[in-house]
Parts: structure tokens; sequence; C-alpha cells
């Protein structure tokens, strides 16, 4: 028979690899540096472009798609290849996605500290950046189509369903979390507005952990597990059966219990009901990879590999398990807005994606230099210590979690809040967040071992850059359409298996967000809110801008505890106005959406200034700069007209008034702290910011009758 | 205060059900596909990411072998 001589292309794995473990170390590095400001504030030594807020999303973006999204695309490339044996379709337009990839990057890591954001969480990036990531995205995409309809082998294996789910998935959700209306080349606002942004951001956000961070490293446990361990996979048809399910059940079971939990019991009941069942499809691949080692298991004792892989998916095991668990209404009005959801994803970052991500590298680099590993010895230390540095970061993190949260709920028998300054509930966490820091410095260092590790492993062989190979053409028999063959007709046809994964993931992304659209008409009007005053919109931005909703969020719940502790819960209909939403999802800092007049303007002047004057122990940084950064008001125009587009009923032709009534405000607030003793001037940064923060929650507070 | 809102949407109570019944549908035909697939089928998928440097007819036997050893393993 006639057989085809190509080459596989290990140049464009080996780039992917390179810029993977590199920008891991910089992702960790950064998320050390944040964890260390958590107690020492004044680590970024007043540069107010490595503030907490301003870094924080630059750890999550570097872990997740530079660090995490390079070792997928590298593990893509090295694996198509192989499973399709075939070479992959476009070589430009691999480096055409490399490189695009990288410029992304390099585009985050640079307007990030800039303040320049849209301030939701994981999707940060502005809006020109959005647009770079679609085309680079779907350069991917082209290429992964191309490479698997020119195949040789009959059969897709289960990894690349796989890749096809997570490219379809991720293009869709990117897209609708990224409609934003453009203010400036470096600023836009969504055009959904409050609930329905947040909704929309949550949808988005708990997908991308489900399509970027799980499905794609499903399909290289699927690869790469049964090749380390030299056996086939457990069984090929719970991989099938559990791909299906956890493609329907991904999409929509995440932020249900956020949508219908006040529906009638048995509605509700179905709601937990299908978050569970989420476990289900999950586990079956937890299962699928750790009984792939079954009879085998003396096989982990001395190899490294098998062994970074089995804590990966025995940690993917653990998340999926306790994600279903916090979506449970009573664990979550514990867990949210605690450290305990940084040890959630924690666990999956370090354990899953981390362990797995290593396993893979070690296994990789001696196949593609043709080499044995240099240390087994090393890898095996890497290995401990990462480990170590797991536990020393989750278990301190749960710890805080809890305790926290407990105090903020703690009552004396009196009825009164037993911590009322939230400060005590922080200042009793540091240890923790010290040891947290320690566990987080491990698994860093282990990044060395494994750097030094693969380079003495490259330096022992020699690079194989288009590995040779050979196999027979695919030749189009005619494949009739048997019983039972449903599945294996299906798995030929990649463009309508992509299509395929595309309804069921839009059947269940439907029912998601079809009431998220609805809701818009069902939140009732509240009379007294009223759009932001141009100072406060400006103020609004610099707030956006600085991170300040990382640590703080606007969301107070209908509990007693956070009532007492905040003032009124709030209400859907106050946060109509905000494109976007600023609820937050982690109370590093008291919760903000009642700050407005609670305290006088020169309070936040002063505390702005240094957070330790006002607020003993706190462990917010400093923001001298806002004292002497001149506001921006040229842009006052560009977004109140934005903002009218988005439906703030702003009159017309305001936008040519708008920057007089800003100075008027900011006059009043600059009087006011003068007469404090402040020689403040009107025209600053932190004029606007005081006008945000004391306009915050007022609304309702005006006119306490319209208050339903 | 969300969820609230939410269920004032007319007959929200439908999607949940809606999605119940596609995905017990959807999995019950997931269910029957996979067990009624061709046991050749299931064992070369098995070995694919195992091999290297074959042509894809002639090596069906090897696949049996395999999947006859592997047997052995288990047993």
């Amino acid at each position: 028979m006639q057989v085809d001589k190509f080459s596989y292309d290990n140049q464009i794995v080996k780039q992917f690899m390179i810029a993977a473990v590199t920008f891991a170390i910089v992702g960790m590095l950064v998320g050390l540096i944040i964890a260390v400001q958590l107690y020492v504030p004044d680590l970024n030594l007043g540069i107010q472009y490595i503030t907490f807020g301003r870094i924080r999303p630059l750890h999550t973006n570097a872990v997740i798609f530079a660090f995490v999204g390079n070792i997928i695309f590298a593990g893509v490339y090295y694996s198509l290849q192989r499973v399709c044996k075939t070479r992959m379709w476009n070589d430009k337009l691999s480096q055409f996605h490399f490189w695009g990839w990288q410029l992304i990057i390099l585009a985050a890591a640079i307007s990030l500290p800039l303040g320049i954001t849209t301030s939701k969480e994981y999707a940060e990036l502005e809006w020109p950046i959005d647009l770079m990531i679609a085309i680079v995205w779907l350069a991917f995409g082209a290429n992964m189509f191309g490479t698997i309809i020119k195949r040789r082998e009959k059969h897709i294996y289960v990894a690349v369903w796989f890749y096809i789910a997570t490219f379809v998935t991720i293009t869709v959700l990117h897209v609708v979390n990224s409609i934003e209306l453009p203010v400036s080349l470096f600023k836009s606002y969504p055009v959904y507005a409050g609930v329905q942004d947040a909704l929309v951001q949550w949808w988005y956000g708990h997908n991308a952990v489900a399509f970027f961070l799980t499905t794609p490293y499903l399909g290289l446990m699927y690869y790469f597990l049964p090749k380390a361990a030299n056996r086939p996979v457990y069984s090929y048809r719970l991989s099938i059966l559990h791909f299906w399910a956890l493609l329907f059940l991904y999409i929509w079971a995440g932020p249900h219990h956020l949508l219908y939990s006040a529906l009638p019991d048995w509605a509700q009941s179905l709601g937990t009901v299908f978050s569970i069942m989420l476990i289900a499809p999950s586990w079956g691949g937890m299962l699928n990879g750790l009984l792939t080692l079954r009879g085998a298991w003396d096989r982990v004792r001395d190899n490294p590999i098998l062994k970074f892989m089995v804590v990966a998916v025995t940690a993917y095991g653990m998340a999926t398990f306790e994600g279903p668990m916090l979506s449970l209404k009573n664990v979550n009005a514990i867990s949210h807005f605690t450290d305990w959801t940084i040890a959630h994803v924690h666990i999956g970052a370090l354990g899953w994606n981390g362990m797995l991500s290593f396993g893979i590298l070690y296994w990789m680099v001696p196949k593609m230099w043709g080499t044995e590993l240099y240390s087994k010895k090393l890898a095996n230390s890497h290995f401990w210590i990462s480990t170590l540095g797991i536990v020393f970061y989750a278990v301190p993190m749960y710890w805080s979690g809890i305790a926290q949260s407990l105090m903020w709920k703690q009552f004396t028998p009196l009825g009164v809040l037993q911590y009322p300054n939230f400060l005590e509930t922080t200042l009793q966490i540091i240890p923790m967040h010290i040891i947290r820091s320690f566990g987080g410095l491990l698994y860093f260092l282990g990044m060395f071992m494994l750097v030094y590790n693969l380079i003495k492993t490259a330096k022992s062989g020699k690079f194989i850059k288009n590995e040779e190979t050979e196999a027979a053409p695919y030749e189009k028999d005619s494949d009739k359409l048997k019983r039972g063959t449903i599945h294996r007709w299906l798995e030929k046809r990649p463009v309508k298996f992509a299509i395929l994964s595309l309804v069921v993931v839009l059947i269940g992304g439907l029912v998601e967000i079809v009431p998220t659209f609805l809701i818009k008409s069902n939140i009732p009007t509240i009379a007294a809110v009223k759009p932001y005053s141009p100072l406060e919109l400006q103020g609004r931005d610099i707030y956006i801008r600085e991170g300040c909703v990382s640590c703080h969020s606007q969301l107070v719940r209908p509990f007693r505890s956070e009532t007492e502790r905040y003032g009124e819960y709030s209400k859907a209909g106050e946060y109509v106005y905000d494109h976007p939403f600023l609820w937050g999802s982690k109370r590093t800092g008291p919760d903000l959406a009642r700050e407005g007049q609670k305290y006088p303007n020169v309070w936040h002047y002063l505390h702005m200034e240094d957070p330790r004057q006002m607020s003993p122990g706190s462990i917010m940084p400093r923001y001298p700069w806002l004292l002497t950064q001149t506001l921006d008001i040229t842009t006052t125009p560009a977004k109140i007209n934005a903002m009218r587009s988005l439906g703030v009923p702003y009159e017309k032709g305001y936008e040519n008034f708008a920057n007089q009534d800003l100075q008027k405000q900011a006059d009043v607030i600059t009087q006011d702290l003068i007469k404090n003793g402040i020689p403040a001037e009107p025209d600053k940064d932190i004029i606007a910011l005081i006008a945000y923060l004391q306009r915050l929650g007022t609304d309702i507070k005006v006119n306490q009758a319209t208050i339903k | 205060m969300l969820s609230e809102h939410i269920s004032r949407i007319e007959g929200i109570a439908v999607y949940p059900v809606i999605s119940l019944v596609v995905f017990s549908i959807l999995f019950v035909i997931t269910v029957v596909w996979v067990f009624r697939l061709d046991k050749k089928y299931i064992s070369r998928m098995e070995n694919l990411p195992l091999e290297t440097n074959f042509d894809n007819k002639s090596e069906e036997i090897k696949f049996y072998n395999n999947s006859e050893i592997k047997n052995e393993i288990e047993k």
C-alpha cells in the first residue's frame, strides 16, 4: 500500500512551550507580589502602576491566558498533528497564531498596569485587544479545522473533540461578553448595565473557567496521560459520555443558582439537582484519568510525570466537587466574598492546570529533543515542592475564608455585631496570608527546577524541528450509516461535529441567556435613582482604573449581618445606570455600596493620601498620585454621549454643558475640603473620586418611600 | 434580590424544565449510542494515541492484539 511521508511541526510546539514557561514565571511572580502586598501595603513603593488593584488582573490574565493558554496551544499543536497523522494545516497560520497571541499578552502586560481596564473579571482587556483576541482565536480555529480536515486518520480521537468544543464555546463567550461601546481608543463601556451586566459577566466568567481551564485540559489529559502511562485510556465509552454531558451541563449549570433561587420550591430543587449533576461528568473525567493507571500504580512511584498527572487529576476532582457545593445557597452565604473562593480557584489553577502542565512539559521535551529527561530526581523534587506549595497555599486560605466570614456574621448576645470594625477581621487573618504567600513561594521556586531540568534535557539532545513520519493516506471509503454508528459517522465529520457541539452549547447558553435578556424589563425602576453627574462618572472611571473592585464589593446582601454593618441591602433598580457593574467578587476591604455620606470629604481625602492616617493597621495601599494628578475632562462629552446611546437618560445636548456642571460640583467639594484645612485643588483626580464615593448608595436614602 | 426579579419573568419556570427534558433526552440517546458502539472501533480509538508510524489498515490486527494484551492484564 502507498504510504505518505511527511513531518510533524515541532517548532511551533517549542515556541508555545517557551512562552508558556516564561509567562508562568511572570504570572506567578506577580501573584507572589500581590500576595505579599496584602500584608505589606507599601510594597508598591509608591508606584501607581504596581498597586494591588492594577496588577491583580495582570496576575490572573498572565496565569490564565499566557501560561495556561500557551500550554493549551503547545499541547494541541503537539497532539492534534499526531492523532490526525498530518502536519498542521498551515505553518504560516501557526506562526501568526503564536505571535498574535504573544502580542495580545504584551498588550495586556502594558495596558493593565496603566489602568486601562474594563474591570470585568478575566475580561479586563479593552476593546482593541478584544478584537485582536477574536482574530487570533479564529486563526487558531481555522488552523485546527484545516488540520482535522486534511487528516490521514479516519476517526477523530476524543481529545480533539475537547479541543473543538473549546474553540466553539470560547468564541461564543468572548463575543457575547465583549459587546462594548468604545468611548476612545482605550476606553469603552459595556452595552449591558447593572444586574444584566453581572449576569452576562458571570455567565462568561463561569464558562471561561469551564472551557478555557477545563475542557482543553481534559483533551490534553486524554492524550498525554495514556502516553505517559503507555496504556490506553480506561474507558473510551465513558469519555464519549462524559464529553457530551459536560458540554451540555457546564454552560448553563454555572450561574443558574444565581438565577432561579427564588422560584417555586420544585424549580429551585431542580436547579440544585442540576448543579450537583455536574459532578457526574466531571468525576467521569477524573475517574477515567485515574483508572487509566489501574494495575500500573507501581509505575507512579518512580515516574515523576505520572505523579504530576495524578495530583492534577485528583485536584480536578476536588475542585469540581467543591464547585457545586459552593453553589449551594447556604454554603455560598459563608464562602462568597472571602478567601475560600481564592483557595478554590487555586486548587484548580495550581493543582489541575499547573501540575498537568508540568507533567506534559516533562514528557514533551525529551520526546522533541530525542533524549531522556536530564534528572528524574530533580523532577521529583519539583513535584514535592509544588505539592507542598499547594498545601501551604490552600489550607490557610480555607481557614482565613471561613474565619473571616464567621467574624463578619458574629453577633453579641445583645444583638449587635461583635466585630463592627471591618479592619478587625482583616488583621485577624494576616498570619494566614503570610503562610499563603510562603506556599506560593514554594510553588514559584519549583518553576526554576523545571526550567533548569528542561534546559539541561534539551542540551543533552538535539531538537527535532520536523519529525519525519509516515502514514497511509485517508481513503474516503463509502462509510455507510450502520446501526449504532451514528457517532462514528459524526466524528468523521469535524465541521458537522463542531456545529452539533455549538448547538448543544447554545441550548444551554440560551436557557441561561434568555432570562438574562428578559430581566432588563423586569427590574422595577426606582424614581430616586438618577444617572451619575459628570464628575461622579469621571470618578467612577478612576475607581475602575485603580481596580478598587478587586478588593471592595458594591453589593449588600439581604443578611442581617450585612444590613447591620453596611446599611439597607442593595436593590436591582439601583444599578440600572452602572455600565459596567462593579459588584466585585471579593471583600478584602469593606463593601462600598452604601459608602456615600458615611464619612466627610476630608476623611476620604486623607484616607486616599494614606489609609493608615484614618484606619491604623489598614492594608490598603496609599494613593498619593490621586491628589496631584489632573483629571482629564476632555473625555466628558464623549462619555456622556456614549452613556446616552446606551440608554442612560442624559438630556440631548447635555454633553455641551456637562463640564460646567462638573466644575461646579468640583468647586463645592474643594471648598468643603479647604474649609477643613486641606489645600485641595478642584481639578485633581481625587475630587472626582470623592464625588463618586459620596454618591454611592445614596439615591434611595434621599427618599425612603421609594424603597420597595 | 437578583433571583427575586428573575422569578418575576413570565414563564421563567419553564426554562429549567426545558433544560432537564432536553438534557435527559440527550443523555439517554448518548448512553444508547455509546453502548452500541462497535468493540473494534473502541479498541482502535483507545490505542490511537499510543501508536506511531503505522498505516491505518494493516495495523488493525495489531490493535486487536493490543486489546487482547489489555484484557489479559485486566484478568
